[in-house]
């Protein structure tokens, strides 16, 4: 079974410590999540890719405990596990929001950490990945 | 050039099996005619709101081919809120004396969903579950909560309120009061939000009837005035629903903005507004557009829902109607369900739920997805 993540462009997993792919505006420094091709801000179009920071702390969160509608592609029924979901603030660069890792025990603050899990299986076998927070 | 607001009009909210949405448009806008004393011929243009139809302006197959300016418009969960304000300014800009304002709507049941990308979204954000009303609630509320103070027992007041006030409306949609512990102990959708926390997606129709101030008199001998239509769009550094990302400067919501903006242009303060429509999604969402609104400080809610003060016969009563809690969502006539309720409280004409005290000043607000609020101030 191969691994494959949800989207190409979104994280760095096949070697070392995962992380997000971000920009970050040229002209005013903003840093959005995913990368986007020109500034929410000032308008540029002079976007560089950048990596962001591995760790952050909770921002907000909440729990998702019945399976969204589609487009949602994960496991539904009895298959579906409840998940967390909160907005993790990188360093002083951006909030990311993302699945989380528990939905137990979880604390505005608390410090959190990137890592790669499995999301579901797709129709040719293949593990499908994402990316979740854990806290520390 | 002043607005006043001469008739109002509904078809009840709820599920009505085969009945278009088309057709329940029809029906509000004949009860606001007749409100109005007045023909259909005798309105000389229209906007219409709807998430679900197309050409809500197709009404007029039903009620008579005019010819008329007829605009359809479709904006998020302020539909309504903006349908009321572009007529509002026609009238004000001096291009028509008299027209009308409908918005009609049939949802499924269940969490709206979209495709992420048509929100400028990536698509692995819907993929993933990410894409969801409901989520976003839920962490606003939650960390308003832990920033202020607020608990889960005031939730379940909000929601027990509304029920109630819903209980005493003919065309609410649920009309059951239920007790705080059964709200408490209803499954969990999104922490801290329970399922009946949530209104749902359902059907209906409003209309209102506006003309020039000054030949208000013609129509009727309560006229109610608009004095202001606000619509605002997120700023960068809102925390706003179907964000994949926020920066970390923040902003206040598009609520706030609209909000200062309507009590602005119609240059009176929070202190004198008698009876108050907020969008409540779930309950959480009243208590934060109480205070977004400015009817109070951040966390004073908790006391001010246990002593009973956004009841009926409370000093700052909200959703007197039973919100969108008892009424549901059709999201092109939410807003102007919200103003056929002021106009109605401020007629005093609202029966077993009339706000006591001959109510001066009236207050509505839209939220909602991408990020965008409607905000009116109504008065006699």
């Amino acid at each position: 079974m191969k691994r494959v993540p949800v989207a190409d462009d979104i994280l760095t997993w096949e070697t070392g410590d995962p992380q997000l792919i971000g920009s970050r505006c040229k002209q005013c420094a903003i840093v959005t999540f995913p990368a986007q091709e020109s500034c929410p801000r000032c308008a540029s179009t002079e976007m560089a890719q950048h990596l962001l920071p591995r760790r952050g702390r909770l921002w907000a969160w909440t729990t998702q405990e019945f399976p969204p509608p589609p487009p949602y592609a994960g496991p539904t029924g009895d298959a579906f596990v409840p998940f967390g979901v909160g907005y993790v603030e990188l360093g002083d660069e951006v909030r990311v929001e993302a699945r989380l890792t528990q939905t137990e025990g979880l604390e505005i603050g608390m410090d959190m950490e990137l890592e790669v899990v499995p999301f579901r299986t797709d129709d040719d076998g293949n593990e499908v990945v994402t990316f979740a927070f854990r806290p520390l | 050039m002043d607005v006043a607001i001469v008739g109002v009009g509904l078809h009840p909210f709820g599920r009505f099996g085969e009945v278009t949405g088309i057709d329940m448009g029809a029906v509000a806008i004949r009860r606001a005619l007749a409100d109005a004393g007045i023909e259909w011929r005798d309105i000389q243009f229209a906007f219409a709101g709807s998430y679900e139809i197309d050409n809500p302006d197709a009404v007029v197959a039903l009620m008579g081919l005019t010819g008329i300016p007829f605009t359809n418009v479709y904006n998020g969960c302020a539909t309504a809120g903006s349908v009321l304000a572009l007529a509002a300014d026609t009238i004000r800009l001096g291009k028509h004396d008299l027209g009308i304002a409908v918005g009609m709507d049939k949802h499924l049941p269940g969490a709206f969903s979209s495709d992420p990308r048509l929100y400028a979204c990536p698509s692995w954000y819907g993929e993933l579950g990410q894409f969801l009303t409901p989520k976003f609630f839920g962490m606003k509320i939650n960390k308003y909560m832990h920033d202020h103070g607020v608990s889960s027992a005031t939730l379940a007041k909000v929601v027990a309120k509304n029920l109630r006030n819903g209980a005493l409306n003919p065309n609410a949609f649920r009309r059951k009061p239920l007790s705080e512990e059964a709200i408490l102990g209803s499954r969990m959708l999104n922490y801290p939000l329970t399922q009946y926390m949530f209104c749902s997606p359902d059907e209906g129709a409003a209309a209102v009837i506006l003309c020039r101030a000054d030949q208000a008199h013609r129509y009727t001998d309560k006229p109610i005035y608009l004095r202001a239509s606000e619509v605002r769009t997120r700023r960068l550094g809102a925390f706003e629903v179907h964000s994949p990302w926020l920066p970390i400067e923040e902003t206040a919501g598009p609520t706030v903005d609209a909000s200062r903006a309507a009590f602005e242009a119609a240059g009176i303060g929070p202190e004198d507004v008698d009876v108050i429509q907020l969008q409540d999604t779930d309950a959480g969402a009243e208590v934060i557009h109480l205070a977004e609104n400015g009817f109070c400080a951040d966390g004073d809610q908790e006391a001010l829902v246990a002593d009973g003060e956004l009841e009926i016969d409370g000093r700052l009563p909200v959703n007197t109607d039973g919100g969108l809690l008892a009424n549901g969502e059709p999201i092109g006539a939410s807003g102007l369900r919200q103003v056929h309720e002021v106009v109605l409280q401020l007629r005093g004409e609202a029966g077993d739920r009339q706000v006591p005290g001959e109510p001066k000043v009236g207050y509505t607000q839209l939220y909602g997805a991408p990020g965008v609020a409607g905000v009116s101030i109504l008065s006699r």
